[in-house]
């Protein structure tokens, strides 16, 4: 395909390990083992071919990216390769030292994510003790000259704290804020019905958000995005299959969405046995869904395919069963349904307790993975 | 901020923002977190002088005669007011 641009954002998952066991994480249910991750040299040459083929934007992530001992080398390397690079992380795994270091390397940012303001609901759905640690981590960032991203995933445990969230943020004096909804994919598909606000909720933390922005302008950024089960209409999910966003796995599995690996019927390269340009240009799977010619009704034919590329894939697949299908978030899907049905569960309180919290961890997934 | 009080000023790129050649996609980006906008030749003709080291006022003479052209004040005045706004760029 001739008219395929270069991918511009790297994500660099280097670990699915992870001390902390969020029940929101959007990572695969199945995660990859640590014997099966990509080692330095490896992670390297990845960067490398990244950056050749014209990445310019670099997260590390994960998992908990800082569980790798040698996450300062992968960042001065990527410095030395011209990266901006963005350090995406709980805060659990660093001190001091190590913010310091990282600087000294080249970072560029740190995003610190929180699971809420406040220590008792933050360390319960962080399944450890974190809060303290993101604290101080925060102040350390600032304290280096970062500039800082806090991150809140939101959903229905944390929702009505959207306000309190944004009085920490400017207490810490974060340079952003990501009200990030929470995307249901793998933790977070399984833990759906715990998580899924109700319409009311998402309105009143959209009118916080409203009102912060409004009196910080020009002071602290803030991003809340409505999410899509609520909006009637799909997300382009990372801006379009294999237009700019190019993930890699633990594994070397790279991917076109972080979520993408749980879709059916494709072979995903493994970074290994191919090379980035091959996979990038010429790969079946990063051509599966470029453009449009692979799109049915009512996506083929709908003024909007263009802005939203007919969602995200996996959204399609795990709710209607074919990842060809547009988003079942979007009104003009006939499976539209199925979201209308969660919303409603949610909107009469029906949900929830008959199956209990899955927090994410090694022994869950295998529980999940075998079932 | 008025545009004789902002020809005083001595504008920089804003902490956290980083401008670049990018030779694959062919112009200067400002990379900031999570973040990436694509500049025209002019935009970044304009950035490379913020270094926050001289004035708006002698900043702009330096462009008007590295392009042998006049009455561009206007023209750069919008835009670091536009930059600032943004966040690209602290005065």
């Amino acid at each position: 395909m001739s008219d395929v641009r270069p991918p511009l954002w790297l994500l660099a998952e280097v670990t699915h390990s992870c001390p902390l066991q969020c029940p929101y994480c959007s990572n695969p249910v199945s995660l990859v083992r640590k014997q099966d991750e990509l080692n330095t040299e490896e992670w390297l040459r990845v960067l490398y071919e990244a950056r050749q083929l014209g990445a310019a934007q670099l997260g590390f992530s994960g998992g908990e990216p800082l569980i790798r001992n040698d996450l300062e080398i992968l960042i001065a390397e990527a410095r030395r390769l011209g990266y901006y690079t963005n350090l995406i992380t709980s805060g659990v795994g660093m001190d001091e030292e190590r913010v310091a270091a990282f600087r000294e390397h080249g970072l560029d940012h740190i995003q610190i994510s929180f699971q809420a303001d406040d220590l008792t609901t933050n360390d319960y759905l962080a399944g450890c003790k974190a809060y303290e640690k993101k604290l101080a981590m925060a102040k350390a960032v600032k304290a280096q000259g970062y500039p800082m991203v806090l991150c809140f995933v939101i959903h229905r445990q944390n929702i009505s704290q959207v306000k309190a969230m944004l009085e920490l943020a400017m207490e810490l004096n974060a340079d952003y804020v990501e009200l990030a909804t929470t995307q249901y994919e793998g933790w977070a598909l399984v833990n759906r019905d715990h998580l899924l606000p109700t319409l009311e909720q998402v309105r009143q933390a959209e009118a916080t958000a409203h009102t912060y922005q409004e009196r910080l302008r020009g002071k602290m950024k803030i991003y809340f995005v409505v999410p899509d089960y609520y909006e009637g209409r799909p997300k382009p999910c990372v801006d379009g299959w294999g237009k700019v966003f190019l993930a890699i796995a633990p594994d070397g599995v790279a991917l076109p969405c972080h979520a993408a690996r749980d879709l059916p019927n494709l072979e995903f390269a493994n970074i290994r046995e191919q090379s980035l340009e091959w996979i990038w240009y010429d790969s079946p799977t990063f051509n599966a869904f470029r453009g449009t010619s692979w799109m049915k009704e009512p996506c083929i034919s709908c003024d909007e395919r263009f802005k939203d590329y007919g969602g995200c894939r996996c959204q399609a697949f795990k709710l209607s069963g074919d990842a060809h299908n547009a988003d079942p978030t979007c009104s003009k899907s006939p499976h539209h349904e199925q979201v209308l049905k969660a919303i409603e569960r949610v909107d009469q309180a029906e949900t929830v307790s008959e199956k209990p919290l899955v927090f994410r961890n090694r022994p869950n997934a295998l529980k999940l993975t075998h079932s | 901020m008025t545009v004789p009080s902002l020809l005083s000023t001595q504008p920089r790129i804003s902490p956290g923002y980083r401008l670049q050649w990018e030779e694959v996609q062919q112009c200067y980006v400002l990379l900031y977190p999570e973040g990436m906008v694509q500049l025209n030749e002019s935009a970044a003709d304009i950035l490379k002088y913020c270094n926050g080291e001289q004035d708006l006022a002698h900043i702009i003479t330096e462009l008007e005669q590295a392009f042998n052209e006049s009455n561009l004040t206007d023209d750069i005045v919008n835009f670091i007011a536009d930059a600032i706004e943004r966040g690209w760029l602290r005065v």
